[in-house]
């Protein structure tokens, strides 16, 4: 399964339509009014800047890995299927709508007619073919650049046939409940095939799609220009032009809005958060988000292969209190390993309670009367999940240090973190997960499965070995009734619960910021900035 | 003169290959793998494979070395792993912003700081003297982030003079000939846009200008006191000439030398990318390139950029070199 750090977000529990259809003998699902298109424009045209911390790398869907990015391409580029506007279920897009056969293996997507690219070329089902070839077929002369996520998004995928010009069919190899969730994925949104074979490595900056907005220009580093489709075929977005801005220094982003220049923000600092909700041209939109932050304890090593050290910790981490001081109070604690945003949380699990004297007498039971002495490994890299790194980690080690767990601070660059922790060198190392598929096996199969805990190659950086939940587990792969696998992954959040590999510790809200003149605007669970319904008054 | 030129051309040639030869090392050795960095925590070991063969990895260093080698000196610094554009395209982009950057910076603290720092020395021990060697302190100790915010907050939130960060309004249009917004506006006759960058530019240069500044104006005072107490100048005040005349003329160019060097050491390493300026004012500059491609693990680009670093680096010491013979008679090349 292949996830990226750096963006890790995308497709989610779309399980329950998923399943539903695997289930039907043959189903098929219509064409409902998009839940996009409830609220109308209240006034078309004007132009809007929207500016985030750092600007896209790439304009290729395709290619594009870093959320910077991605909401550069999602405004340009439809996928068959989307993300409603306010969940990760899906809807009809390019594809108005699909059958999938009754062993669960063909999809067959019927394709919108009369939608064109924004060369003028026509969107097909040979269109959707060769999107599909380039990101996977190595040899394909178009295949110039990683296409990191393809692996992720198409797999179990044997097959893409155009079966006539208005239909498409995947084969899978095997069943697959989160594919069509899969098929929402910002990286599987569908180019012009003709602007791919016309600027070959070049695409990147040259962005073709069928989406909202069409792509103007693009100074790198600095900003990208994006205009209005007008023959959108959902409708033209209510803004005349959309302006992607870079601006990294947070102060400087929110200074920019204050004076008016930018109408729109992403990574707030917690701190400013009263700022901005005390000036009465500010809104701030905090939402739940699709992440968790964490402790992971090097299970296979002394101390930490002891579970009772392990409950220590948990009994010596006061998260409130971190989620006050660090989050901005935005976020929020966390008792297992995914976010309740997911099916399948196990809310019945009753978290360690901060109990500084429980922790010391379960360190004592395991044979360390007065303390230990350890280390807390921190990534020096603000991530969702983990806004200041350092902080939260000094704020840790003094929590800890009462417990008379003594950890020593220690910090790599990034790469060398995540090499060293992928290769257990760490006693304890904060992580963080951001889901892109909202399955439960996503966070739990990934992150805690002992599948996932190879030397060097680890995602499982607990190196946490439990047979019992890898049973659990695997089983909730293969069976489709989502019932039955809410409650394999019940289980499973229960016996890690009990074995305390981690201490999980937050689930980060999504936060955004904007000017009040702005209408229309919700930042998405998935925090893709889609702004095609936004309008300006 | 010529000859001097022509060898010190000739003696960079092997300062490359050592910059290139070091820059290839360091990256090559640095822990953390680019193929994991770029996939991610959970990459699964096929992708891995099939990016390390996409990159050439796979060879032995001294093999990827040659073959580095052998496309730089085509001209060829590679692409990008991360969205595969050229370097050289990505360089000529990047560069004119720092040198535009550099440039105004070093323009600020050069005519600022050498008329301070002689008005400082010919009143040596009055109040400007003291009061100016004390802001030059002042400002080269200052943090570059603390000022720059500062003046952002004063002159561009508060007051409005200028805008807060970027290069360029993007409401204006600006056909892109050299990259060096100035310049290009200039070309095409663009005075709105001529007026819209300098505007730009101001904060930025004036934040990066403070810790040459301070440096030029300390340099040219102490530069200046001394030459103020040779004989020479005791003479030329002796046969009768105006004090203005007797610093202009005669001594001003003699104490000269250091503070050029001070100049030309300041401009070469500005160049490698004011990095804090930069990040501050959302500068599209060079020094940020390196910094995030360094994080990204994105050689190529690291590469190139250093290799042209150093090459402006040696040119400018060349430069610097050849403006003592003006400036003092006696030194000569040749």
């Amino acid at each position: 399964m292949i996830l990226n750090h750096r963006m890790r977000r995308l497709a989610i529990p779309i399980a329950v339509l998923a399943v539903g259809l695997l289930l039907a003998p043959t189903s098929s699902v219509g064409a409902p009014m998009s839940s996009w298109d409830a609220k109308a424009c209240g006034r078309i045209g004007g132009t809007l800047v929207f500016a985030q911390a750092q600007e896209a790398v790439t304009l290729d869907a395709h290619d594009a890995v870093d959320g910077f990015s991605v909401n550069n391409t999602s405004n340009v580029f439809d996928t068959l299927v989307r993300f409603k506007v306010d969940s990760t279920a899906v809807e009809p897009s390019l594809a108005e709508s699909w059958t999938v056969s009754p062993d669960g293996l063909v999809w067959t997507f019927k394709l919108r007619s009369g939608v064109r690219f924004h060369d003028g070329t026509p969107f097909n089902a040979e269109a959707v073919k060769f999107n599909y070839d380039r990101q996977v077929d190595a040899k394909n002369p178009y295949h110039t650049g990683t296409f990191e996520y393809a692996e992720f998004t198409f797999q179990n995928v044997k097959s893409v046939e155009a079966v006539d010009p208005m239909t498409v069919r995947f084969t899978l190899s095997a069943r697959f409940a989160p594919f069509l969730t899969n098929m929402a994925m910002f990286s599987t949104g569908i180019a012009s095939p003709t602007a791919i074979q016309k600027y070959g490595k070049d695409f990147f900056k040259n962005p073709v799609g069928t989406g909202p907005f069409k792509f103007v220009e693009w100074v790198e580093k600095d900003h990208a220009t994006y205009e209005a489709n007008r023959d959108y075929w959902a409708g033209r977005p209510c803004l005349d032009r959309l302006i992607i801005r870079g601006i990294p220094d947070n102060t400087v982003r929110l200074l920019e809005m204050e004076r008016g220049t930018v109408q729109m923000m992403d990574q707030v600092n917690p701190p400013d958060y009263d700022r901005i909700r005390n000036n009465k041209d500010l809104v701030l939109f905090t939402g739940p988000g699709l992440n968790t932050g964490y402790i992971a304890m090097n299970t296979q090593n002394p101390p930490f292969n002891d579970r009772r050290v392990r409950q220590a910790v948990s009994h010596a981490v006061n998260k409130a209190a971190l989620v006050q001081a660090f989050y901005g109070g935005v976020g929020q604690p966390a008792k297992n390993p995914m976010p309740p945003t997911i099916w399948g949380y196990a809310d019945g699990v009753q978290d360690y309670a901060y109990d500084t004297s429980a922790a010391k007498k379960l360190l004592a039971e395991a044979g360390f009367p007065n303390g230990l002495d350890t280390e807390l490994w921190w990534p020096n890299r603000a991530r969702p999940y983990l806004t200041q790194p350092q902080k939260i980690a000094e704020a840790l080690q003094q929590q800890l240090a009462q417990a008379g767990i003594r950890a020593k601070l220690v910090t790599y660059e990034w790469g060398t973190y995540l090499q060293k922790t992928r290769s257990a060198e760490h006693p304890m190392a904060i992580l963080g997960w951001i889901g892109d598929n909202g399955d439960p096996d996503n966070f739990l199969y990934v992150l805690l499965d002992k599948d996932n805990a190879q030397l060097g190659k680890a995602s499982n950086v607990a190196f946490y070995k439990s047979d019992s939940v890898h049973r659990l587990l695997i089983e909730a792969q293969q069976v489709s009734d989502q019932a039955a696998r809410t409650k394999l992954y019940t289980q499973a959040q229960e016996l890690i619960h009990r074995d305390a590999p981690w201490v999980p510790l937050v689930h980060a809200a999504r936060v955004g910021a904007y000017r009040n003149q702005v209408e229309n605007f919700l930042l998405h669970p998935l925090q893709i900035w889609w702004l095609h319904r936004v309008w300006i008054k | 003169m010529g000859w001097y030129v022509g060898r010190r051309l000739i003696e960079i040639l092997p300062v490359f290959f050592g910059v290139i030869l070091i820059v290839f090392a360091i990256s090559h050795l640095t822990p953390g793998d680019p193929v994991l960095i770029a996939l991610g925590e959970h990459a699964t070991p096929a992708a891995v494979d099939k990016l390390r063969a996409q990159l050439q990895l796979n060879d032995p260093l001294p093999v990827q070395f040659v073959k580095y080698l052998g496309r730089v000196l085509r001209g060829d610094l590679g692409r990008s792993i991360q969205n595969s554009e050229q370097v050289t395209v990505l360089l000529a982009k990047r560069f004119p912003a720092t040198i535009e950057l550099t440039l105004g910076a070093m323009l600020i603290a050069s005519v600022i700081g050498v008329l301070t720092g002689v008005v400082a020395a010919t009143r040596q021990n009055s109040w400007f003297d003291g009061m100016s060697m004390f802001v030059a302190l002042f400002g080269f100790s200052m943090p570059i982030f603390w000022l720059g915010i500062m003046l952002i907050l004063l002159f561009a939130w508060y007051l409005g003079w200028f805008p807060i960060s970027g290069r360029l309004d993007y409401t204006l249009e600006l056909s892109r000939v050299t990259n060096l917004y100035l310049l290009d506006a200039l070309i095409s006759g663009n005075w709105q846009a001529l007026g819209n960058a300098l505007r730009h530019l101001v904060l930025p240069a004036v934040t990066l200008s403070s810790v040459p500044l301070a440096i030029i104006a300390r340099m040219t005072r102490s530069s200046l006191l001394e030459v103020l107490r040779q004989d020479y100048v005791r003479t030329a005040r002796a046969k009768g000439l105006a004090e203005q005349r007797v610093v202009s003329r005669h001594a001003l160019k003699n104490a000269f030398i250091p503070v050029v060097t001070v100049i030309g050491l300041n401009v070469g390493s500005l160049l490698g990318g004011a990095i804090l300026t930069e990040t501050i004012f959302a500068w599209p500059g060079v020094g940020r390139l390196v910094v995030d491609s360094i994080f990204a693990r994105d050689y190529p680009i690291v590469q190139g950029a250093v290799l042209v670093i150093a090459i402006l680096f040696v040119l400018i010491n060349l430069l610097v070199d050849l403006s003592y013979a003006y400036l003092d008679p006696r030194i000569r090349y040749g």
